[in-house]
């Protein structure tokens, strides 16, 4: 199993060189993907853009959204960012998409929400076929394509498009149920081979006050299930290196572990904790 | 610290013990409706995982529960006319009014303030407070926790009788209106609780909605006199009822929190109810404990330790309720796997396990199920269908799709029937179809349903493209397609192939007809085609000759279970020999349930009312799941999702162990 980080876009306090320098440290190891978040209506860095400033100062990591709420953006439009990232990378995309659980991000980005089920299957069907290939460059050959969600639709859509599924988050024993649904769509949909499983979890091993108060604020919306996610949060190193091992029990090829706090400090605690 | 309970069950009560315990100085305030000695229902059942439990977290009400209690590992199975015995199962059960008087005197000797007959009608000032009142509690009503109630499983009614049980028992009594089952156990010395259950058009029949407490009584005691031996059953307020499902998005909302039946129920033919609810009880309090009576906090821990338990539980009961709703259908089974059936309904005992428990039962399954006295487990059982020999239930080996021409073909590397060649050495099964709306797709190592850009004309009984970007389908040609059918069966006829199966599922052409989702005619006129390319190919057919089905559309509009059962008992009659049972994929856009398993109750569906031998797959991951389902009558064949090294190492060591135990 791979261990990747995410970049903090969604922290309070970040700055464009801040994640920079993230982005740069996390390339040079123990680290085999940086990750974005996606949210509108949000203190937080649009993930293409991102994921861009990302591409030039790294070479070895793939760069992926963990993940971009498609039916926010038109699909040529959303297609195009994601081929331009990929071009910019030289390849290194991974295109995680779902459904997004805030309304309140559709306002934001005056796009209707109505339907967004039915629009990410149009833009899942659009990227990976090839659709308007050679007008809406650049080429989108060889993105990795996941999705993400917990309902049966969206177990079936990462069958019948994407090559793998992003879980949302949660304790192994979540992660595993939920993969072993993403085997029994990847079965009956009739693909060869198994779905690339991608897992994640958020750390916090500084400024716990501060993590735990990102996590309720960013999760409010959810109401008690936010302090569900607090609890969740891996606040040491023994934390980490636990929920990595039970993780790799449950058979994920990659584990994004998500920062709370922007401060380098804890991307340099999360390396020693993985090394 | 000052705890409000509300509601005066085991959940409540134990609580209460278990918070003064931790902490005499807590203020623990118990508020119950009714008297103390009111209660409704007779005994509760406990596993000895529960007990264990019990004990680690109050000895002293652990010994005195223990010392009442009627204790059993059988289970008992009355059907037509036998009665077969599963030993190991190591149950108890107490009376409930016992329970609650151990439990109420053991929290007034702690110092738990006791208020009975006091009707609650707005939420108390406390640091915590605990919904403990039950399935229909007011607590929850008073709080936003994201409710669902909806009636689960048959009409049942709760008696308790004299006569003594000596085992966990269930009756099953056919009747003129329809088959009814009892669910009955001991719980003490003189009484054994005695559950009614029957589906709704039984009840409707025998018309209980119009009998008094007093003659539906007596209606249950003489149907059962018999298993009653001239006992009585007795009423306590026992009315017919639907059982609530009820399920809650989170179980705590600021301070107060849901307990018990209050917070999840579970259908009580699992018997599970207390037992989760005083496993709440015990989470809570340690949760309070562990992070130092900070409230907010523990309410997480709780429902997070919880959570995945209960909903376990919560699908087993679902399962097992959903067993009894259709259990007629089963009647026809031999009694011993009947009796499998039922035991393993709701997923939690499979063959492995029950064979751990009770090694005898299935050693008398696995003989009658392969006939012979010194059986191998019943995946391993040859099978015979219309003159073709299967050596076990597992290692058919499908084809794949194999299109009756190059524009029934899916994708450019889908083999056409003229060019096909089965592999040497396996038994196979030929997978005929034309691809219909689904067809001219790029290669599924990039995803499916991605058309071609240079595709060839696709075709459909409707105009509807199949996905987004999909070509538009015109007529097929039948007479054409129902000829290359006929074609690609005879050309396996001479190829060897013992197994020829037809392509209705998933809404590639065949099964495209079948839908009111892509086929705007009439039901019996959707059939009409893909019967005749049935009728047709088994005319020049000679072996087994199955059809492959979705069974649901898993779509509000589409097939339910019940059209697939009636398509399949159709096409059974039709000259089918075996439905491999699928569900779905009719559309693109419908709502697929994945989990391990998931063909397995709509392939027992099919199996066992539309009367048809099944083939089935659904992510199956083990020869367990396999051994239990075609013991169990849910399938004939089934397909393994396993390398195939991984199927044929159990089998030599079966074999191994096999030869052993003829030597001695």
């Amino acid at each position: 199993m791979n261990v990747g980080v995410g970049l903090p876009t969604t922290t309070p306090g970040t700055t464009g060189e801040l994640l920079l320098e993230w982005a740069g440290r996390a390339d040079a190891g123990p680290f085999s993907s940086l990750a974005v978040l996606d949210r509108v209506a949000y203190d937080s860095f649009e993930p293409f853009a991102a994921l861009a400033a990302a591409a030039g100062v790294t070479s070895r990591v793939r760069l992926a959204t963990m993940i971009a709420i498609g039916p926010l953006r038109p699909t040529g439009l959303l297609a195009k960012q994601a081929a331009s990232v990929h071009s910019l990378s030289g390849g290194r995309l991974t295109l995680g998409l779902a459904l997004g659980a805030r309304t309140e991000d559709y306002e934001a980005a005056g796009v209707a929400s109505r339907g967004r089920g039915r629009k990410l299957v149009e833009q899942l069907a659009y990227i990976r076929g090839g659709v308007d290939g050679d007008r809406v460059g650049p080429s989108r050959d060889g993105i990795e394509l996941l999705v993400g969600g917990l309902s049966g639709q969206a177990f079936s859509r990462m069958a019948r498009y994407a090559d793998g599924y992003a879980h949302g988050g949660g304790p192994p024993r979540a992660f595993a149920a939920a993969a072993a649904r993403a085997e029994a769509a990847w079965r009956d949909l009739g693909r060869p081979g198994s779905p690339r499983l991608w897992g994640q979890g958020y750390f916090t091993l500084g400024d716990l006050e501060r993590g735990n108060a990102y996590l309720r604020d960013y999760y409010a919306f959810t109401g008690p299930f936010a302090e569900r996610i607090v609890a969740e949060n891996l606040t040491s190193a023994r934390a980490v290196k636990d929920f990595v091992r039970g993780y790799e029990e449950t058979g994920c090829d990659e584990l994004v572990l998500f920062p709370t706090v922007a401060d380098m400090d804890e991307l340099e605690r999360l390396a020693e904790a993985i090394a | 610290m000052r705890v409000e309970i509300i509601g005066g069950g085991p959940a409540g009560l134990y609580l209460a013990i278990l918070l003064k315990k931790a902490d005499p100085a807590t203020d623990v305030r118990m508020r119950e409706r009714n008297a103390p000695g009111a209660t409704f229902g007779w005994g509760v059942v406990f596993s000895e995982e529960t007990l264990g439990s019990l004990r680690d977290a109050d000895p002293e009400t652990h010994l005195e529960i223990t010392d009442t209690f009627a204790r059993w590992n059988r289970v008992d199975i009355r059907f037509r006319g036998r009665e077969l015995t599963s030993r190991g199962h190591s149950f108890s059960a107490i009376a409930r009014t016992r329970l609650l008087e151990i439990l109420q005197h053991r929290c007034a000797g702690l110092g738990v303030e006791l208020d009975f007959g006091v009707e609650v009608e707005r939420l108390p000032e406390a640091d915590l407070v605990v919904g403990a009142d039950g399935a229909n509690s007011l607590v929850r009503r008073l709080g936003d926790f994201g409710t669902v109630v909806e009636p689960e499983g048959s009409k049942y009614v709760w008696f308790g009788t004299d006569l003594v049980f000596d085992a966990f028992t269930f009756i099953f009594r056919e009747t003129e209106h329809g088959l009814y089952n009892v669910h009955a156990y001991p719980y003490d010395e003189d009484m054994s609780t005695f559950i009614v259950e029957c589906p709704l058009e039984t009840w409707l029949g025998a018309g209980h909605q119009d009998m008094s407490e007093e003659e539906n009584l007596a209606y249950c005691e003489q149907l059962f006199a018999r298993d009653l031996r001239g006992r009585e059953l007795f009423s306590n307020r026992s009315l017919w009822f639907d059982f609530p499902k009820v399920t809650n998005r989170v179980w705590h909302d600021g301070r107060v929190v849901l307990l018990g039946d209050a917070a999840h129920t579970a259908h009580f033919s699992i018997g599970s109810g207390t037992k989760l609810a005083m496993e709440d009880s015990i989470a809570l309090a340690n949760a309070l404990v562990r992070r130092g009576w900070d409230v907010e906090a523990a309410l997480v821990d709780y429902e997070l330790e919880r959570g995945p338990a209960v909903e376990r539980t919560q699908a087993a009961a679902s399962d097992s309720a959903a067993y009894f709703a259709r259990v007629a259908s089963y009647t026809r089974l031999e009694p011993i796997q009947f009796a499998f059936n039922l035991l393993t309904r709701s997923g939690r005992i499979t063959h492995g396990s029950l064979g751990i428990r009770d090694p005898q039962f299935t050693r008398t399954l696995d003989s009658w199920f392969g006939g012979a006295p010194v059986s191998p487990p019943p995946a391993f059982a040859p099978l015979e269908l219309r003159g073709v020999r299967f050596a076990n239930r597992f290692s058919l080996v499908p084809s794949g799709f194999v299109a009756v021409s190059a524009e029934g073909r899916i994708d450019p590397e889908t083999p056409t029937s003229d060019e096909w060649t089965p592999p040497p050495g396996d038994q196979v099964l030929l997978q005929l179809g034309h691809a219909g709306r689904r067809g001219a797709c790029r290669p599924r190592a990039l995803g499916r349903d991605l058309p071609l850009t240079d595709g060839w004309p696709l075709v459909a009984p409707s105009s509807r493209p199949y996905g987004p970007f999909s070509a538009t389908p015109g007529e097929p040609d039948e007479t054409a397609i129902r000829s290359q059918f006929v074609a690609a069966a005879r050309r396996a006829a001479e190829l060897g192939v013992d197994v020829l199966e037809l392509d209705m599922a998933h809404g590639y052409l065949l099964g495209s007809f079948l839908s009111p989702l892509t086929n705007p005619r009439e039901a019996d006129e959707r059939l009409r085609f893909p019967l005749s390319v049935l009728e047709e190919v088994r005319a020049v057919w000679p072996r087994v000759l199955g059809v492959r089905l979705s069974v649901t559309d898993w779509h509000p509009r589409g097939n339910s279970v019940e059209d697939g059962v009636a398509i399949a008992r159709t096409m059974a009659e039709h000259g089918c020999d075996l439905v491999h049972v699928e569900a779905g994929q009719t559309v693109h856009d419908d709502r697929p349930e994945y989990r391990r398993g998931f063909l397995t109750t709509l392939s027992d569906r099919v199996r066992n009312e539309a009367r048809v031998p099944t083939l089935v797959g659904g992510h199956l991951t083990t020869l367990d799941e396999a051994n239990t389902a075609v013991a169990a009558g849910r399938a004939d064949l089934v397909l393994l999702d396993l390398p195939r090294a991984e199927i044929e190492r159990p089998l030599e060591a079966s074999n191994t162990v096999l030869q052993a135990e003829v030597r001695t």
